[in-house]
């Protein structure tokens, strides 16, 4: 029989720039069929674009035997590709019942048919061995059962095709075991599931086969149990295992081995994302936080910089332990943080250059609470010289610069603090080569001049060219620490796959 | 995708200079103009001493709420309370100076006392909208709704209800008297504008508002304590309502707890939408308000001093509202 869904050739560009070029995706019947790739790989594009969201601008989509061209993912939902999303989408206070036929409600007379829609909700849950009383308001039932309704009501009777976007990164694990549970039973049904994670373990758990995207192209389609877990993330990142080991980098080893560490952070734990990470930076020294998607590598340094409240362990900062409560505490102490969201918690885009440069120093720029503007333009000029940043000039409005230009900004923020640890979460992200490569300079440079770095970086090359250490995190927990002749991206990605035993072979074996 | 990413152009910053933008930008001043030439043709006697004067009285009570409001709407919040603390003030003065409260030991202290407890009170209260907005994270249009409803009921508590009629010119100076020929509340007013423009372009408290309501994120991860923030332009917001409840009650030379700051939130809402101030918070203008009540007092005086009736001026102040926030929105685009 043909598959149920043939997508070729499909081509997209936004203003101009590709995003998919050429990608083929064949999902069989009745198969699980993993869908991976980093960030900007076109994963979500390609969902999009078979669901309706965006239009293509080339290829050929066959679903059910029959070429399609859906105009929104209602249209796609009526020939029978259901897409579920991460959070849930229901009325908490609405019954079961409701919350099921929202949109698609049963009438006879012009009234409500309470009793054929209550049959109908109950059908469709027993479909899935939901057993409840749809007569209660959906938030009585603990939030698996709610996820599953919600899968339920998505999925409906007449899915061919389900959709799951990351569907586990809210779920606790016994969640996500019921969620697993539904998917085999939506196989057994005949039915086909696309399943997009970032956790290897639940790809190997649940699917059949996959798709791994990278810039825009589909790059390999195999069974699941034909790869291995290092084959699966040397493919998605792109790199040879062949690859040459790394070179030196930034600061001598030994020279940073004996300096005094400027931050230790020790068995941190924070909510569901982090359970048990230490990591360490000493002055002079860029280290690198390692690790793919949801590996908790965002919540660890927030935390740290106090914009998080920790759950548990130790952080040590400037020889204080545990003396940061808030972002306020942390810039005090000497730290910097450029968060991985420039645009939404980053720039301020409706402030100038100036204003967005000097937002951390205004305190030290006042005097009785009047802002210095003398000194201001000062120091703003200095650093629009000596980062090279574009703008018209310090009035300019930050909204109206390059992604670069505005990074380079924020890193500003931060240096004319002079700090003593900097914190950069995707530092280089959606910003073009030029800049990044300027950027990374920079960061060599202050590092040279005794500024502690931390980095985080999707991009395994570049954590691997700047740092002189790495930490790999994975599923919450340090991994591995990467160091010496360690730090070159097959150890990372072995870290990454398999966390700390492999990794340690790899680097010594 | 890092390849192709070098096909991005870098934005260019130049300045433009389309219509949409300088009517955001200037509409309020133009309209202003526009106004006061509309005026000096078909109005008689609109150029004289006494129109400045009565059109300057109308709006001081709306332009001094409208300076709070202007900078809790630069945070992005919103306070609905104001006139329900006006109406508290303008109930605890009397009380103060006629004795009521407590023995006044002379007369001058009770017209001391009396200005500065009530205004303090209504202080306080706005400290407590702001306790609700930041410790309890209440949303501000439902933390300001709190006394919005039982500010009101409070005043009248205190009065039992009933008018508290009063003639006392050293109290009611702050409605009555003039410095110069000038009305003394209008003299209030201007300085309270130039203040508080003054404030939130030059100091750090004023940078630390405008960075909340452009980006509450980004500010809190740049080190500005947001929460206290907050918190002083509330309590701003309530010192200025109840300063404005004074003069109201000093104007009428009488306190009624039902009518004092009766609908003064949307009066001084409208005043800061029309005069500029982003309502989503992040860009304020402090002067922009203060031509925004103008323009809608200035709309009602054209049109009444032309014989059509206050129930249209309603209407046309409306329609001000509505062209305001729509041109506003054309130059978010």
């Amino acid at each position: 029989m043909a598959p149920l869904l043939s997508m070729h050739g499909i081509d997209k560009r936004f203003a101009g720039i590709p995003a998919l070029r050429s990608a083929e995706l064949v999902v069989e019947r009745g198969e699980v069929h993993a869908l991976i790739g980093q960030n900007g790989a076109g994963k979500s594009t390609m969902i999009k674009i078979l669901t309706g969201y965006y239009r293509k601008d080339a290829g050929e989509i066959l679903f059910d035997g029959k070429p399609v061209e859906f105009s929104s993912p209602q249209d796609a939902q009526r020939s029978g590709i259901s897409t579920i999303y991460q959070e849930i989408n229901l009325v908490p206070y609405r019954s079961v019942t409701e919350n099921i036929c929202l949109g698609r409600e049963k009438r006879r007379f012009g009234l409500l048919d309470w009793s054929a829609m209550h049959e109908e909700a109950r059908a469709l849950l027993a479909r899935f061995k939901i057993g409840i009383d749809v007569r209660r308001p959906l938030m009585a039932y603990p939030t698996a059962v709610q996820q599953m309704i919600a899968i339920a009501r998505a999925i409906g009777f007449e899915a061919k095709l389900v959709i799951m976007d990351e569907p586990t990164s809210s779920l606790d694990e016994r969640e996500v075991g019921v969620l697993f549970g539904v998917i085999r039973q939506l196989k057994e049904a005949g039915v086909s599931v696309i399943f997009v994670s970032h956790k290897l373990d639940e790809l190997y758990a649940v699917c059949d086969r996959v798709t791994i995207m990278r810039d825009g192209r589909t790059v390999q389609v195999a069974p699941m149990t034909q790869l291995s877990r290092l084959d699966l993330v040397t493919s998605m990142l792109g790199r040879e295992l062949s690859q040459v080991l790394h070179e030196g980098h930034g600061m001598a080893d030994a020279a940073g081995e004996a300096r005094e560490h400027v931050l230790k952070v020790q068995n941190l734990s924070v909510g569901r994302k982090v359970s048990d990470v230490s990591f360490d930076v000493r002055p002079g020294e860029i280290v690198g936080l390692a690790g793919l998607l949801g590996a908790g590598r965002t919540e660890s340094v927030r935390a740290v910089f106090g914009a998080d409240r920790p759950d548990a362990g130790t952080i040590d900062f400037a020889r204080r332990e545990n003396a940061i409560a808030t972002p306020s505490d942390a810039i005090r102490a000497g730290m910097g943080f450029c968060s991985e969201d420039r645009k939404l918690e980053g720039i301020i885009p409706d402030m100038s250059v100036r204003e967005n440069l000097t937002l951390a120093l205004m305190p030290q720029l006042a005097r009785r609470g009047i802002v210095n503007e003398a000194r201001s333009r000062e120091i703003v000029d200095r650093f629009i010289k000596r980062l090279g940043i574009r703008c018209t000039g310090p009035e300019q409005r930050i909204r109206e610069l390059s992604g670069g230009n505005q990074q380079k900004v924020l890193l500003a923020r931060w240096l004319c603090m002079n700090p003593k640890l900097l914190i950069l979460d995707e530092p280089t992200r959606g910003i073009d080569v030029g800049a990044k490569a300027e950027i990374l300079s920079l960061i060599r440079e202050l590092a040279g001049q005794g500024l502690g770095v931390l980095m985080i970086s999707s991009e395994l090359e570049e954590v691997v060219e700047a740092a002189s250490r790495i930490f790999v995190l994975r599923d919450g927990r340090t991994a591995a620490e990467l160091r010496g002749d360690a730090v070159n991206e097959q150890s990372v990605m072995t870290a990454m796959a398999h966390g700390h035993e492999s990794a340690r072979e790899a680097a010594h074996g | 995708m890092a390849d192709t990413a070098t096909t991005l152009p870098p934005a260019h910053g130049a300045p433009r200079f389309d219509v949409r933008t300088i009517l955001t930008r200037y509409g309020a001043w133009i309209a202003l103009a526009l106004l006061i030439l509309v005026n000096l043709a078909i109005t008689p006697n609109f150029a004289t001493w006494q129109t400045l004067n009565v059109n300057l009285t109308q709006v001081c009570a709306i332009v001094i709420v409208g300076v709070g409001m202007t900078l809790v709407i630069a945070t992005g919040g919103i306070d609905l309370s104001v006139g329900a603390l006006m109406a508290i003030a303008g109930a605890l003065a009397p009380l103060i100076f006629l004795g009521k409260l407590f023995l006044l030991p002379h007369p001058a202290i009770g017209v001391a006392l009396a200005f500065i407890v009530p205004v303090l009170a209504a202080a306080a209260l706005g400290w407590f909208n702001g306790w609700l907005v930041t410790r309890l994270r209440i949303q501000p249009i439902i933390a300001t709704l709190v006394l919005f409803i039982a500010g009101r009921g409070i005043a009248q508590v205190f009065t039992n209800g009933n008018l508290q009629v009063f003639n006392l010119p050293s109290f009611q100076f702050i409605g009555l008297g003039r410095v110069f020929g000038i009305p003394f509340q209008a003299v209030l007013m201007i300085v309270i504008v130039a203040a508080a423009a003054w404030m939130l372009k030059r100091t750090v408290f004023g940078r630390q508002i405008l960075a909340i309501g452009g980006n509450e994120k980004a500010a809190r991860l740049s080190g500005i304590p947001v929460a206290s923030v907050k918190q002083r332009v509330y309590l701003i917001s309530g010192l200025l309502s109840g300063i404005a409840g004074l003069i109201v009650i000093a104007r009428n030379s009488a306190a009624d707890a039902n009518l004092v700051g009766l609908g003064m939130e949307l009066d001084a809402i409208a005043a800061v939408a029309v005069g500029g101030t982003l309502l989503t918070g992040g860009r304020a203008t402090v002067i922009g308000t203060l031509v925004g009540a103008l323009i809608i007092q200035l709309v009602r005086y054209t049109l009444l001093a032309n014989g059509v009736p206050d129930a249209a001026a309603l209407v046309a102040k409306a329609a001000i509202i509505v062209l305001a926030v729509w041109l506003q929105r054309q130059g978010r685009r």
